[in-house]
């Protein structure tokens, strides 16, 4: 049915990237994790995503390299699948056809065409109960195979992934539910089980959370909900084993793992502080505060140079093992979402909540976080039960020059809440907080919005205190301050009810509030309150104005009915009976998309206000209520004819369920170039990915365009600059940082490659003098690009390097004749 | 149960003193205990840790270590010299100086042979172990700087001793140095001071442990004199180290309060290659742990906050018992109080004087369980210091409170009380009969007209007093020819009777009209911890020290028929799974089937008409009972009827008046007047 629609609902990235412990790959280059239904490969040292492994149908439970060929990774998905793939290529190489959902994914070097997977218990008769099973894989060439090749080895174990773990060399494997743990041993193929009191006279809570076994001695390390760690040793025995104790964290230990050489042991909690436990000195350790969420996973490299942890707020870190954080891979924060979903119009990126006390902006388009703006500006504990400022609405003018945000803490008898306006500052280029204001209203604000008009700066705030607000832009001299700040201008009231939405119209002349029941229109030059409207009767729960063809429509929302009132008449124009509960206008074109649910499933309608007759429509985009919808416009608007989908041609409609997913409709245009622009991403693998390398990249491949044209168009010998451009650039790319030559040398050269002329020889007799932060800035940039091959230019230019930066005259004829030398040799050589 | 009028009693300021010094006599298994009032005391580990002997001590005596050879406890103290202790007659048995300044520590050799002491002038001197007495053999090369703690290879072919800032080890035979190995001081403000090894342990495989004042405890080679592995256990000291008999196992005590053990455990499973590991942390202290045992079941620990622990490891006892519990031991196991039921008085015993107190009066009468308004103040009448610097072994007060007698090792006094009215006064009895030169226990018979003394060879002394004159009657003596001291007496109320327990856990009984030995009750493998003489049917009643309790028919010469049914039936295990033995037997005239106990922790009255608990019915059940209504009282109670209303007790007694005497002494008041621990960081603080 969605194929037919040519229509579908597709999940829009945002997905939880901290969903299972990532991995890092031998040469800690990579780091991949699973990501919704989708395997990521992201580079440790550019945070850019490099590879989307897509194949799964469900969840990615798990990822774990492949022990027999270090190139490849295992993944396992709720669909019943395991695949393995080529991380480096992206490719599918095989897939694993097994039937059951899977949980959790183990390996071990020592069981070699063996994997461990945790799957629910079958014909389960009371609540749930999971089992770790051995999977023989099959060793046909076929690229899909199915497992049936299986045997149980333990019983009735957690489905937590961290607490099974494999032991020294892969001799047992420990296992933890509850207040047991569970140690099988694969040689003497038995189970010695220890358990624990479930509290004891100091009102410990002893239950297991977490389990991590020493990669070289018989030692396995668990995490306990107080936050003890316990070591256990002689497990062997069934009553001389031994453990000890140690306590730092305050709150449950979430994660455990060793180093691989056994030296320290890492553990984080809801503190979001890595601490590192140093094996041979018990009481000396380590901390790394301040992380971010509470840490939910931790892995470390192979080789214990990097560590990753992932924390709640589906995020990344990438910790060098000196205890630096060297990158921070954000995903969408999807915690507690009370903001409503809102474009930013300067970078078009998705604003709503997202770190606690933080607002974050999203792009939509590259699936990351751009950045997060600190709203709050007050240390964020992370401990359950503490009431702390949370950011509650936030709002933004037309072009993006203002945002007016809204944060609160406490009930309703003790609450305190602050509004906020932040500026765009053109030359710091970014939002910075003009004015607070913190007893704006004597109650909670309910709604507040910018006028659209190009004059004024206005803001109106409704609040339960039965008032709305207008704030203007303070030009008053009373303040007598360098920066404008923003002040209240007038405040209304109807008949002492309380506001609860309040809309600009298109041109912001109008400004409509709604009172409980009644919707009052008032102009917005002289505050006067042109009419009310009232029929039918009902709550108001939603307003909006129409915009464009529209723009004398106002439309509102109560519980049983969806009402359009024409302004120029004052007379209700249509209404429906439709339980509408979210009701969003696209601001680039006259139509507004309607949310309702009907039968736990939500269904959109979209229309325009004028005909009421819906321009499309579709059932059941999700189960359950959809909390919040925008329209994001596109960056370039898609030219589909048909007229069922031309409402998605400037913008796209993006909304967010109560699972917390972030879902979109794509057509089937979209998609194709989507499939198109995910090749020409494929890069060089020789060089890591950054954005200055997609520039590169880009422009090169313009210029292979440009090469095509020319070459088709006429044969002029223009062609000739070409090699030497790009020449400049690799050799750019592929020298050692530590052997190029000085900036302000390269530069030139740098920006020679880049010009389109063939006044060669001119340009440069031009003495190369360029401006010096911009040289260092893009030094910075080269310096990260650095790869490792390119002996032959390290003997080339050894000459040039040590050039000090003032030159004499002769020698700066010496340096014209070596840039002038045709380096192309150099790339023939190092390509042959 | 039956109502009291109780007389609760908080002014007994009893202050145990700090552990010192332990050691373990694997053979017997016994406990030596020193403490730093000088006085050393006997534990037997078989026994439920009961406290078999006191042997006080004296001022400056100073106790830092203790040594068993054999049989034989030596000890070596900062007054210079090595005493052997007379433990039949719990008393010091001869002084040696060793001539080497104050002495930290002494070590006996696993072959008996030799004791070695560590002086402050630097020098190991070794004796040797002779026959009644030890014998100066050598000093091992003098050293600069004292020696704090030595340990015995088990060959005895070498030694180790911890200094300052060093361990030196030794050659027995040759007397020099082997190895010189530096220990390095503790980081920031501590670098200053000298690191002090508090413990040293030689394995026998070579291994040298040492605890020093950094904070660490350290793993040597002895063969290259080399670290192999350093483990920080604390921020402060380790103060005491000890190894277990199959040396698999170390625990270390700290300055935190903290007992930390190590275990030699192979790294890889069922590999020989092992390593000492630290495993677990036992925090039952709150001050300074002195000093440490590991005995292989168990780990006892002792010290500043004067408590002695038993903590058991569990997971080395085949099968669990009464016995596995973790024991923490603050009182003495006999009664330092003594009362005169008729006069109400009370005797005090604390180590350098006796004060003797007038019970307070009330004559309200109120509701179950209310406070009595006080008519008269408990007072004290007396405050009685000892000469010499002996302290009290044992005293008593006659039950008519007219004669006091205490006596300590070196001698016994008698001093008769005159009290009129407000006026009190007392003057020493001076001719008294030699025989009394010193006793183990004293009772006075219930007319207060005899007194009994025991003395040396399970003797007993009997006095006449009158007035005047003070003979010497006789010296009951038993037959089995025991050499153990009498540490329980009791006599009858009709005057007939006096029964005696001595440590080699015999309980004779005399007929004091003859003056001769009665019988003797079949002896139990357990020591006797309590005993009386019922006033109406002479039966006598001793409690053990694993909780049994036996009734003993004097006239017929046997086990009384419920004595037989209370150990055909079983005692309640949770009645046997008590932790501190009873202290007291005391009987209620008024109701002649009642007997009252009491332990630390609770007192008991036993009603000997009622039917035995069986195992599974609920012990504790006094509130149970009172929440059913009358009739059905009866079918749920049984003979066992337990009070916790009062905690600590000390002593417990019923006067004439049927009124309850319980003395208690709250640990909390204990613990307030400990120096301050030593400061620790804790959470959210």
């Amino acid at each position: 049915m969605v194929e037919q629609s040519g229509v579908r609902v597709v999940r829009c990235g945002g997905n939880k990237i901290n969903f299972r412990a990532p991995i890092i790959t031998k040469d800690c280059r990579f780091l991949i994790c699973g990501s919704g239904d989708s395997v990521k490969v992201f580079s440790t040292s550019t945070e850019e995503c490099v590879h989307v492994l897509e194949g799964h149908t469900d969840q990615v439970t798990g990822v774990a390299l492949n022990p027999a060929n270090h190139l490849q990774v295992y993944s396992c998905s709720a669909d019943g699948t395991v695949r393995l793939w080529d991380f480096i290529d992206g490719i599918l190489i095989k897939t694993f056809i097994f039937g059951y959902p899977i949980l959790s994914l183990y390996v071990s070097e020592k069981h070699a065409g063996v994997i461990f997977v945790i799957v629910a218990m079958e014909n389960q008769n009371k609540g749930e109960n999971f089992q770790l099973l051995a999977l023989h894989l099959p060793k046909v060439p076929d690229q899909e195979v199915e497992a049936k090749d299986m045997f149980a080895v333990l019983c009735d174990i957690s489905p937590n992934p961290g607490s099974t773990a494999f032991g020294q060399g892969g001799e047992y494997i420990a296992s933890a539910l509850g207040l047991r743990l569970n140690v099988y041993f694969f040689r003497k193929q038995k189970t010695y089980r220890f358990s624990l009191k479930a509290t004891d006279k100091k009102g410990a809570k002893n239950a297991f959370t977490c389990v991590a076994c020493h990669p070289k001695d018989d030692c396995i390390a668990t995490g306990h909900e107080d936050g003890k760690i316990r070591l256990w040793r002689n497990f062997n025995q069934k009553k001389e084993y031994t453990y000890s104790t140690q306590h730092w964290h305050h709150n449950a230990v979430s994660s455990l793992c060793f180093t691989p050489e056994g030296m320290h042991l890492l553990s984080g909690g809801v503190e979001s502080v890595l601490v590192q436990w140093h094996c041979e000195e018990v009481n000396k350790k380590d901390f790394l505060p301040r992380l971010g969420g509470a840490i939910s996973h931790i892995a470390v490299s192979s080789d214990g140079q990097m560590y990753c942890t992932s924390h709640s707020d589906n995020k990344i870190n990438i910790i060098h093992c000196s205890f630096k954080l060297s990158a921070v891979i954000q995903g969408l924060v999807k915690g507690n979402i009370w903001t409503d979903l809102v474009i930013d119009s300067r970078t078009k990126a998705l604003v709503m909540n997202g770190r606690p006390g933080h607002l974050q902006f999203y792009s939509l388009q590259q699936d990351k976080q751009l950045y997060s703006l600190d709203i709050v500006q007050q240390e964020y504990i992370y401990e359950e039960g503490l009431d702390q400022f949370e950011v509650m609405k936030a709002v933004f003018d037309v072009r993006g020059n203002w945002l007016a945000t809204v944060e609160e803490r406490g009930r309703d008898s003790d609450l305190e809440f602050a509004l906020k306006l932040w500026g765009f500052n053109e030359s710091a280029q970014s939002l910075e907080l003009n004015t607070t204001i913190t007893a704006a209203h004597q109650d909670r604000i309910t709604s507040m919005c910018f006028s659209p008009s190009t004059e004024t700066t206005m803001l109106v705030t409704a609040a339960k205190d039965g008032q709305f607000k207008v704030w203007l832009l303070g030009t008053d001299s009373e303040t007598q301050k360098e920066q404008a700040s923003w002040s209240c201008d007038f405040v209304g009231s109807y008949h002492g009810l309380q506001p609860t939405n309040c809309c600009f119209s298109s041109d912001g002349s109008l400004l409509a509030v709604s009172f409980e029941e009644v919707v009052t229109v008032w102009s917005s030059d002289t505050w006067g309150l042109l009419t009310t409207l009232c029929q039918p009767p009902g709550p108001i729960r939603e307003l909006c104005f129409g915009r464009l063809s529209c723009s004398k429509y106002l439309l509102a929302t109560t519980p049983k009915n969806l009402l359009c009132w024409n302004l120029l008449t004052c007379s209700l124009e249509w209404s429906t009976p439709m339980d509408v509960h979210l009701l969003r206008s696209d601001p680039l074109s006259d139509i507004i998309a309607a949310f309702c649910l009907h039968s736990k499933s939500s269904n959109l309608f979209v229309f325009r206000p004028s005909e009421p007759r819906p321009l499309f429509t579709q059932k059941a985009v999700c189960e359950g209520k959809v909390q919040r919808c925008v329209f994001a416009p596109r960056a370039e608007p898609l030219d589909s004819c048909d007229e069922r989908f031309q409402w998605l041609n400037r913008s796209r409609l993006y909304y967010l369920t109560e699972k917390m997913e972030l879902l979109s409709f794509s057509t089937q245009t979209e998609d194709e170039r989507i499939l198109k622009s995910r090749k020409q991403l494929l890069v060089d693998d020789s060089v890591a990915v950054t954005p200055f390398y997609l520039l590169l990249g880009k422009h090169r491949r313009q210029q292979e365009e440009e090469d095509k044209l020319n070459f088709m168009t006429n044969k002029v010998s223009e062609r000739t600059q070409h090699p030497q451009a790009s020449v400049a650039v690799k050799e750019l790319l592929h020298t050692p940082a530590h052997v190029l030559p000085a900036a302000s040398f390269l530069c030139s050269m740098f920006v020679n490659s880049l010009l389109i002329s063939n006044t060669e020889s001119r340009e440069e007799k031009q003495p190369s003098e360029k401006d010096e932060d911009s040289d260092k800035e893009e030094d910075d940039s080269e310096e990260e690009m650095e790869t490792g091959d390119g002996q032959q230019e390290i003997r080339t230019q050894g000459s040039v390097e040590e050039a000090p930066p003032k030159l004499s005259k002769a020698e700066e004829k010496e340096l014209r004749r070596v840039r002038k030398t045709d380096f192309s040799w150099v790339t023939s050589l190092s390509s042959s | 149960m039956g109502e009291f009028k109780v007389h609760r009693v908080r002014f007994f300021d009893y202050m145990p003193s700090a552990i010192r010094a332990l050691a373990f006599q694997p053979q017997r298994e016994k406990i030596a205990v020193a403490r730093t009032s000088g006085s050393v005391e006997i534990f037997n580990c078989a026994d439920r840790f009961f406290q078999e002997k006191i042997i006080p001590g004296r001022e400056q005596a100073a106790t830092e270590a203790l040594a068993w050879v054999g049989d034989r406890l030596f000890s070596a103290g900062l007054n210079g010299v090595i005493s052997e202790y007379d433990l039949e007659n719990q008393k010091v048995k001869y002084t040696i100086d060793a001539f080497g300044g104050p002495m930290w520590t002494i070590a006996s050799n696993q072959q008996g042979t030799h004791l070695a002491v560590g002086c402050e002038d630097g020098t190991v001197k070794l004796f040797e172990v002779c026959e009644g007495k030890i014998q100066f053999e050598k000093n091992l090369a003098k050293q600069k700087g004292r020696i704090l703690s030595l340990s015995w290879h088990p060959s005895g072919s070498r030694i180790v001793a911890g200094m300052m800032d060093m361990i030196r080890v030794f050659n027995t035979e040759t007397g020099q140095s082997v190895h010189r190995l530096l220990v390095e001081r503790g980081i920031g403000a501590s670098r200053s001071v000298e690191c002090v090894v508090w413990g040293v342990v030689y394995l026998s495989d070579g291994t040298i442990i040492s605890g020093d004042s950094s904070g660490k405890v350290k793993i040597w080679d002895d063969l290259t004199g080399t670290l192999i592995k350093s483990h920080q256990v604390t921020k402060w000291d380790v103060l005491a180290l000890s190894v277990s008999q199959d040396e698999t196992s170390v625990v270390a005590g700290t300055s935190e309060g903290t007992v930390v053990q190590f275990q030699f455990l192979s790294v890889v499973l069922g590999q020989e290659d092992k390593e000492w590991v630290q495993t677990r942390i036992f925090k039952n202290h709150t001050h300074d742990v002195r000093a440490v045992l590991e005995l292989g079941t168990a780990v006892v620990s002792g010290g500043m906050d004067t408590q002695f622990v038993v903590r058991p490891l569990l997971d080395k006892i085949e099968e669990r018992g009464p016995e596995c519990v973790l024991r923490k031991i603050q009182f003495p196991h006999r009664s330092l109080v003594s009362c005169a039921k008729k006069a109400g008085l009370l005797l005090f015993q604390y180590p350098g004087h006796l004060e003797l107190w007038r019970l307070g009066e009330s004559d309200g009468h109120g509701a179950s369980g209310s406070v009595l308004p006080v008519k008269r103040k408990p007072e004290k009448l007396l405050h009685l210091k000892i000469k010499g610097e002996e302290h009290i072994c044992c005293s008593a007060v006659s039950p008519c409170g007219e004669w006091i007698a205490y006596s300590t090792v070196a001698s016994f006094r008698l001093y008769r009380l005159h009290c009129d009215n407000n006026n009190v006064s007392i003057t020493k009895v001076s001719k008294l009969p030699k025989v009394l030169s010193s006793a183990n226990q004293i009772c006075f018979s219930s007319d207060s007209s005899k007194l009994f003394a025991a003395s040396t060879c399970s003797s007993v002394h009997v006095v006449s007093l009158s007035q005047t004159v003070h003979k010497f009657v006789c010296t009951l003596k038993p037959k089995s020819g025991s050499v153990q001291a009498v540490h329980l007496l009791a006599a009858s109320e009709d005057g007939k009777w006096l029964a005696s327990a001595n440590s080699d856990r015999e309980v004779q009984i005399y007929n004091l009209t003859k003056m001769k030995l009665h019988s003797t009750v079949p002896v139990y493998n357990s020591g006797v911890t309590a005993m009386a003489i019922h006033p109406t049917t002479n039966n006598l009643f001793m409690v053990h020290a694993d909780q049994q309790v036996f009734e003993y028919s004097i006239e017929e010469k046997k086990y009384t028929d419920w004595s037989r049914q209370v150990q055909r039936n079983g005692l309640h295990y949770l009645w046997l799974a008590r932790d501190t033995p009873v202290t007291n037997v005391t009987f209620n005239p008024k109701n002649p089937t009642h007997i009252i106990l009491h332990d630390a922790y609770m007192f008991c009255i036993i009603d000997q008409t009622l039917p035995l608990p069986d195992s599974c019915s609920q012990f504790y059940n006094q509130l149970t009972l009172r929440s059913l209504p009358e009739k059905d009282r009866t079918k749920h109670s049984h003979a066992f009827k337990m009070c916790k209303t009062f905690k600590e007790l000390m002593f417990v007694e019923l006067m004439e008046d049927q009124s309850l005497v319980a003395v208690e002494r709250p640990l909390v008041e204990i613990a307030a007047q400990l120096p301050a621990p030593v400061r620790q960081k804790k959470f959210a603080t």
